[in-house]
């Protein structure tokens, strides 16, 4: 393990993100994903160590005109809890819902979940329906520079994101939806709490008279990152969500979702379990 | 020898400073630096809850903690639930309902199911249960401790609370 030379704990975004500019910084939030990846010896810490928890600016839960606003550092229980959260963006709530355990849920960040990238990450996926961008701060010409970039293109390859060196994720943004936009998140585990995802799957869109538009779907673990479908998304858009329609997308989730055999679950199991998914939560979004 | 820092916080109601290397654990720490021994070190990696403590009022596994992140932060731990009385109403009704066994996951299940009764003072029978599913116990069953838990809230609900 390389030597920790030095050890931080902002206060500001500008004090992080000029911090950050340097090089060499390891970041750190709740600890839940990075204390075990260092622990085995999958990862290793860098020079400068940084705790980000008392960054203010990055918590919290908010409108901001017709935008919802959700701070990096904003914790799974938080999210699991929110009343805004709950009105406008239920399927989130859902996937909190979904996640871990309560001393987990504590103590893990939004952000977090993001930047480790994994295409089991559980918040990612019902973000990735709600077509959410996420915030990114620099240091440039000596004040903060931000840039944003839409979740569908942030996940580059296995636990490599778009999020350059130097970059801080601040916040996660998305457009409050419509009202009669309706959305449902289901994953898989042989239990209940405390599962990485087998394979998980979300659904959103406008159901306009029972035809489904600006139809958004989401797929994890099943494929090298977490995955907008484009498949099923063309194969529901705009036609009658009924049971042809839900057949339909049920035979594109074959050509979206590109599984392999892992600890957790075979690819066979996966693609069949994937399938048998989009047809339950199409059920479901339209019980709904 | 690695970096370490000063940090300041409360611990089970007192002030307390303490040099904890940057990249220490919570639960080494508490046990290792403060001789706070009641906090158990089972998984070490999130899995089990024999560690959680509260911090800031949120229970939380302290095996995956930093150290360092406890500054300025108020932390209790199974060695501060006993009132002057004794035990807390937690802790006693986990002892008169026999839901003990060996006791190596009991400071973790008592400080997660302590947490949730102040949480929820109505918790059902199936809060609980979803509440308690980062605690695993390799003894009792559960069915014991969800009758501890149940008779507290009990207490609660008869105007003692
Ligand atoms: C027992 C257990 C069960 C779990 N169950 C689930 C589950 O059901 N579903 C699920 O999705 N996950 C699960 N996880 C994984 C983990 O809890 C989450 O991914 C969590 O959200 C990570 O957040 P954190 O704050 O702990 O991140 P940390 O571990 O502190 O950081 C994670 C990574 O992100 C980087 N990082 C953190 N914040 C930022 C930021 N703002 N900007 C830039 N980089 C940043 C860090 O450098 C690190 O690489 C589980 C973990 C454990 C130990
Ligand atoms: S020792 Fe911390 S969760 Fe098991
Ligand atoms: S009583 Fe033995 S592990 Fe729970």
């Amino acid at each position: 393990m390389q030597d920790i030379k030095t050890y931080l704990s902002p206060r500001g975004i500008d004090e992080a993100v000029r911090a950050m500019a340097a090089g060499d910084v390891t970041v750190f939030c709740g600890g839940t994903d990075l204390s075990p990846q260092v622990e085995s010896g999958a990862r290793q810490y860098t020079a400068t160590l940084m705790n980000i928890r008392r960054v203010e600016g990055m918590s919290g839960i908010a409108e901001a005109g017709n935008l919802v606003r959700i701070g990096a550092l904003t914790t799974v229980t938080e999210i699991r809890r929110d009343p805004l959260v709950a009105r406008v963006a239920s399927i989130l709530a859902e996937a909190a819902e979904h996640f871990a355990s309560d001393q987990i849920r504590n103590a893990a960040s939004l952000g977090g979940n993001i930047c480790n990238a994994s295409p089991a990450g559980d918040m990612i996926n019902p973000l990735l329906v709600l077509d959410a961008e996420v915030e990114l701060a620099r240091w440039q010409d000596g004040a903060v520079a931000t840039r944003r970039v839409a979740m569908a293109d942030f996940f580059l390859a296995p636990r490599q994101t778009a999020k350059r060196d130097g970059e801080l994720l601040t916040a996660v943004f998305f457009a409050r939806p419509a009202t009669n936009f309706v959305a449902c998140f289901r994953k898989s585990g042989p239990r209940p709490a405390l599962e990485i995802s087998t394979v998980s799957v979300g659904i959103g869109g406008r159901l306009d008279n029972g035809v489904f538009r600006d139809v958004r779907v989401a797929m994890g673990s099943v494929a090298p990152t977490p995955l907008r479908a484009r498949h099923v998304e063309a194969a529901l858009e705009g036609k009658r969500l009924d049971a042809d329609g839900i057949l339909a997308a049920v035979a594109a989730a074959k050509t979206d979702a590109k599984p392999i055999d892992d600890v957790r679950a075979s690819a066979w199991y996966r693609e069949h379990l994937v399938q048998v998914f989009t047809e339950e939560v199409l059920n479901h979004v339209l019980g709904n | 020898m690695s970096l370490a820092t000063e940090i300041k916080f409360t611990l089970n109601g007192r002030p307390v400073a303490v040099r904890v290397p940057v990249t220490m654990k919570t639960l080494t720490m508490l046990r290792d630096l403060l001789g706070l021994t009641g906090t158990k070190y089972a998984c070490g990696e999130g899995e089990c809850g024999a560690c959680t403590v509260k911090v800031d009022g949120k229970t939380l596994n302290s095996c995956l903690m930093h150290a360092v992140d406890c500054d300025g932060r108020e932390v209790v731990t199974i060695e501060g639930l006993k009132t002057p009385e004794g035990m807390n109403p937690m802790q006693r009704a986990f002892v008169d309902h026999g839901a003990v066994q060996c006791g190596f996951c009991m400071p973790g299940m008592i400080m997660q199911a302590d947490y949730l009764v102040g949480e929820n003072p109505n918790l059902t029978r199936e809060d609980a249960q979803r509440g308690l599913e980062g605690n695993l116990c390799r003894c009792t069953g559960y069915t014991k401790v969800l009758d501890a838990v149940g008779s507290v809230v009990e207490q609660k609900c008869c105007g003692r609370c």
